[in-house]
């Protein structure tokens, strides 16, 4: 029993190893491979409701793996995803997701009010016309986002910044409880990054759950709640106060975070 | 513009109008995809399809050879999908290997067995017959109210109408899903959109025009109309319907012209016998391609391809 | 049988034999240059080449007449062919870079555009007298039957210069086949390299157009490097591998086709190469669907193995289905889910590991070695017996685990 003890103390936080029917996302032995490497290896993580919570780790740690695995859009090799209690395919209508920027190609002829839109596409199906309502919750979710005067615009004209929030716009057209976004603050302007972090301070005033893969250690603090450090293994889990240690982060980056610090320093430097 | 034109034009014009529309319509999507090349795959591994089908039902009858020629098409998807992601191929050259190979089975298949009585050989394939499918019956436009000779309208006509009426059915049934999975295909997935089954079911639309349209009009006009009438339309626009229509409008201009062309053009010219048409409608595509290219509105890239 | 021989052992006419030979050659030119377009990713780009070969064929032919001659000269197809192939690169590359159209997209349009241009220039040839006996349709699909003395000669010198200037390029095509960027950054001008290369691959369907047609040329040039890349992953290997299978497959071809006059030659060698590329995709060791589908297999395998006896270590009940299932065949736990004494065992090994794992993490700071703790590697691959005895002497004692 004392080695169980041990090993449940180095790994943070893992006294209640049933799914929370209370928490949005909890994900348990989660193995996701690409070929013969791991790029997860039996991970569990729990969020919690009504938070805002930070997924942490180096690059190529498996954070937007996790992300996209959690979401059913990779294969797992085995594991279990719960949201909300439910399984994935009872709980879509619940997730709001918000996809890498340079995922998709900017240059697709459409516009920035189409892809608000297809937030709405569980509602509207295939044949639905856009209602006057439909319209006008896309052009409310844009506003959110400071972007209602460029709903016609074609979207390979915005900034990276804009592209970013149109992405957020779309997410909350969905209307959904729990907001899954990786690395939403990627290569965007400090304006966008503010108003990007004020939506989401929003949503959870509100009762939502927003979970982010987030790059910045910096900014972990300011913005989060709850944190859960990845990198490959779960390296702990738990709110920002208790689990975003000095050692919890030397669990995660290894030697690695000395170089990431820096470059750190050296960004807000200039 | 009288009985002759009825006779031995009207017919073939419409017939390589609705087939140019067929393939434009899923190549809107293919072009966006970055899968135009399907396109080429699929109508070169037409023949080996009817080639299999006639050798197994001895027969060129319309219905055994399109089944044929589908299975083909299906079965050339399937493979390249298996070698691009079981052998690690990047999606070009595992095409490449896929339509060449079953492309090369075709001849070989055609010169060991006896087709010698019936019409079918490669060139066949190629340039299709467009100029063959004429309305002897027509008299005049009358026909086209008189029962007895609408009734001996080429088999062509029917088929490759009925095809292009459901492309059209297909493209605004599924254009929501196909509109948000080709865009954002992570996001469609998030939302439980059945990503690969869409995408499956676009190639295997797009084969089915093909094949309707190669039975009537060639390899190179599937080919040219999957790819030309589309890429050049999304040179004119910014909007996904906006640029749908643009690339009926160029089909339709590319058959039209095209069989004017080859069928009027020597005349004009002083030569007495037509040019194929297929090949002048595949030219006639281009042309409008390269006219979109040098002065189409919206001919530039745009969208900051990727982060940072 | 005797004349397939004959063929095989070049005894079946001086004709046969050079073209037998200049198969071979054009296969092995086929292969290695294919390589260089396969490794650069733009394997389909000589398809839209070799199709774009037809309407200069038939201007060719139509000039040559116009001129007086007989319209019939291998060579001035072959210059005619060559330049509208050039055309057709240029455009692809014209329309990726000045439009907004994707390369796949310019690749099928110059494709189609051109052939249907080809196919109305033989119309417009087979109205003229002349045209009716050039036979310029056998460049669809190559024909070796009927060929001349010097088309054969042409052949085979073709394909032996085109295999002497891959051999003079290798070292730098090699290289920015492989890292365009630290070619660039050595001082290699990578844009006339990638000329170079655009130009071996003319060359090769030029020469192929009589042998193997313009639809098939591009199996020739993109097969053999696609199948060589199953056996090997470094560049130079995959290179020569690849020329010796476009050699193998062309020598073979051409032989079987001169012994049979209903084999055409095309089909024939691509066929051949197909066959060869077949086997690779199954059977490689390292990339092969057989070797894939196995080790895919054994990789979940240890995945729920070790995971359940993860989940032992820690006393936590097991639900996956495959994982019980593997634990039991094992006999580490009994069919009720209990742990055996070697499944306690076992757990305490694992269990033990883990607590090294941390130490180790702790102690090293190099990621190099710390990396590697992806819950599969055994921490004996990573650490030196005597660097685990550190970590032990940390941990103190074991402990007994479960039940």
């Amino acid at each position: 029993m004392a080695e169980t003890l041990t090993l449940a103390a180095t790994h943070g936080a893992r006294t209640d190893r049933a799914a929370d029917p209370a928490s949005p996302l909890a994900v348990r032995g989660l193995t996701v491979s690409y070929g013969d490497k791991p790029a997860l290896f039996s991970v569990d993580a729990t969020f919690p409701a009504g938070a805002m919570s930070a997924i942490v780790g180096p690059n190529g740690a498996g954070k937007s793996t996790f992300l996209k695995a959690a979401l059913g859009l990779i294969p797992a090799v085995s594991g279990e995803v719960r949201v909300f209690g439910q399984g994935l395919a009872a709980a879509r209508d619940r997730i709001a997701y918000v996809p890498q920027r340079a995922s998709v190609d900017w240059d697709f002829p459409t516009t920035v009010i189409d892809v608000v839109l297809m937030g709405r596409y569980r509602r509207l199906g295939l044949f639905r016309r856009v209602s006057r309502a439909e319209r006008a919750a896309a052009t409310d979710a844009l506003a959110r986002v400071g972007m209602e005067g460029f709903a016609d615009r074609q979207i390979g004209q915005l900034s990276g910044g804009q592209q970013q929030r149109v992405f957020l716009a779309r997410a909350l057209a969905q209307e959904a409880d729990l907001y899954l976004l990786d690395e939403p603050f990627a290569g965007v302007d400090a304006a966008t990054e503010r108003a990007i972090i004020d939506v989401l301070k929003a949503l959870k005033s509100q009762g939502q759950s927003v979970i982010a893969v987030h790059h910045d250690l910096s900014t972990v603090a300011e913005y989060f709640d709850h944190v859960f450090l990845v990198n490959v293994r779960a390296m702990g889990e738990g709110p920002v106060a208790t689990a975003f240690t000095p050692e919890a982060l030397a669990r995660t980056y290894g030697g690695r975070l000395a170089a990431t610090q820096l470059d750190q320093l050296r960004l807000t430097g200039a | 513009m009288g009985a002759d034109f009825v006779q031995f034009s009207l017919t073939p014009i419409l017939i390589g109008t609705l087939a140019a529309i067929a393939c434009a319509l899923p190549g809107n999507f293919l072009i966006l995809r970055r899968q135009a090349l399907i396109g080429d795959a699929i109508s070169h591994v037409v023949l080996p399809g009817i080639v299999v089908a006639f050798l197994v039902t001895g027969t060129v009858a319309a219905l055994p050879m399109l089944l044929g020629a589908g299975a083909a098409a299906l079965l050339a998807v399937v493979l390249i999908e298996a070698i691009r992601r079981l052998g690690r191929i990047e999606p070009g050259a595992a095409m490449g290997v896929v339509f060449t190979a079953l492309f090369a089975g075709g001849v070989l298949l055609l010169e060991q067995s006896d087709t010698s009585r019936v019409h079918l050989d490669v060139e066949h394939a190629l340039m299709g017959n467009l100029e063959t499918l004429i309305w002897l019956r027509a008299t005049g436009w009358d026909s086209l109210i008189d029962p007895v000779a609408l009734s001996h309208l080429p088999v062509e006509l029917p088929r490759i109408a009925v095809v292009a009426a459901l492309m059209a059915a297909l493209t605004v049934i599924f254009w929501r899903p196909l509109k948000l999975s080709t865009f954002d295909e992570g996001f469609a997935r998030a939302l439980g959109l059945p990503v690969s089954a869409i995408g499956l079911s676009l190639v295997i639309a797009a084969a089915v025009a093909a094949v309707a349209a190669f039975d009537a009009v060639g390899s190179i006009i599937v080919i040219a109309m999957f790819i030309c009438p589309p890429a050049a339309a999304r040179l004119m626009t910014n909007s996904l319907a906006v640029q749908v229509w643009w690339s009926v409008a160029f089909a339709t201009l590319s058959a039209v012209l095209g069989y004017v062309l080859a069928g009027y053009g020597p005349l004009w010219l002083g030569f007495d016998s037509a040019v194929s048409a297929a090949g002048m409608i595949a030219t006639v595509s281009g042309v409008i391609l390269g006219l979109a290219c040098l002065f189409g509105p919206h001919r530039a890239r745009v969208g900051v391809a990727a982060g940072g | 049988m005797e004349a397939v021989l004959a063929a095989l052992t070049l005894q079946a006419g001086y004709n046969a034999a050079l073209v037998t030979l200049g198969a071979a050659l054009l296969g092995f030119a086929a292969g290695t240059a294919g390589t260089f377009l396969f490794l650069r990713k733009r394997a389909l780009v000589s398809d839209a080449m070799a199709h774009a070969t037809l309407p200069g064929v038939g201007l060719a032919f139509l000039v040559m007449v116009a001129l007086g001659g007989e319209g019939r000269s291998l060579f001035g197809l072959l210059v005619g062919s060559a330049l509208s192939a050039l055309a057709g690169l240029l455009l692809v590359d014209g329309i990726t870079r000045r439009t907004r159209l994707a390369e796949d997209a310019a690749i099928g349009a110059v494709l189609s555009v051109f052939f249907g241009a080809g196919v109305v220039l033989l119309t417009i040839i087979q109205t003229l007298d002349r045209g009716r006996q050039a036979g310029l349709e056998s460049f669809l699909l190559g024909s070796t039957a009927g060929m001349l003395f010097e088309d054969a000669v042409l052949i085979a010198a073709g394909g032996a210069t085109v295999v002497a200037l891959i051999w003079l390029l290798r070292r730098p095509m090699t290289l920015v086949a492989f890292d365009p960027g630290y070619a660039a950054a050595t001082g290699v001008d990578t844009r006339r390299i990638d000329l170079a290369m655009m130009g071996l691959v003319m060359a090769v369907t030029v020469i192929g157009l009589k042998l193997v047609g313009l639809i098939l040329i591009v199996a020739l040039l993109i097969i053999p490097a696609v199948t060589a890349r199953f056996w090997t992953d470094r560049v130079e290997r995959v290179l020569w591998t690849a020329g010796g299978i476009g050699a193998a497959a062309g020598y073979t071809g051409a032989a079987l086709s001169a012994s049979a006059p209903s084999l055409p030659t095309g089909p024939i060698i691509v066929l051949l190469a197909a066959g060869l590329f077949t086997g690779s995709l199954l059977l490689s060791p390292g990339r092969g669907v057989l070797a894939a589908v196995l080790s895919r297999r054994r990789f979940q395998a240890r995945v729920h193995r070790r995971q359940g006896l993860l989940a032992l270590a820690r006393s936590e009940p097991i639900h996956d289905p495959l994982t019980l299932r593997l634990l039991r065949a094992e006999g580490l736990i009994r069919p009720d889910g209990v742990a055996t004494d070697k499944g306690r065992a076992q757990a305490a090994k694992i269990a033990r590991d883990e607590r090294r794992w941390d130490v180790a993490r702790e102690v090293h700071q190099d990621t190099a070695l710390t990396g590697r703790y992806d819950g599969l590697t055994p921490i004996e691959e990573v650490f030196t017996p005597d660097e685990i005895a550190g970590f032990d002497a940390r941990l103190g004692p074991p402990h007994p685990v479960g039940g």
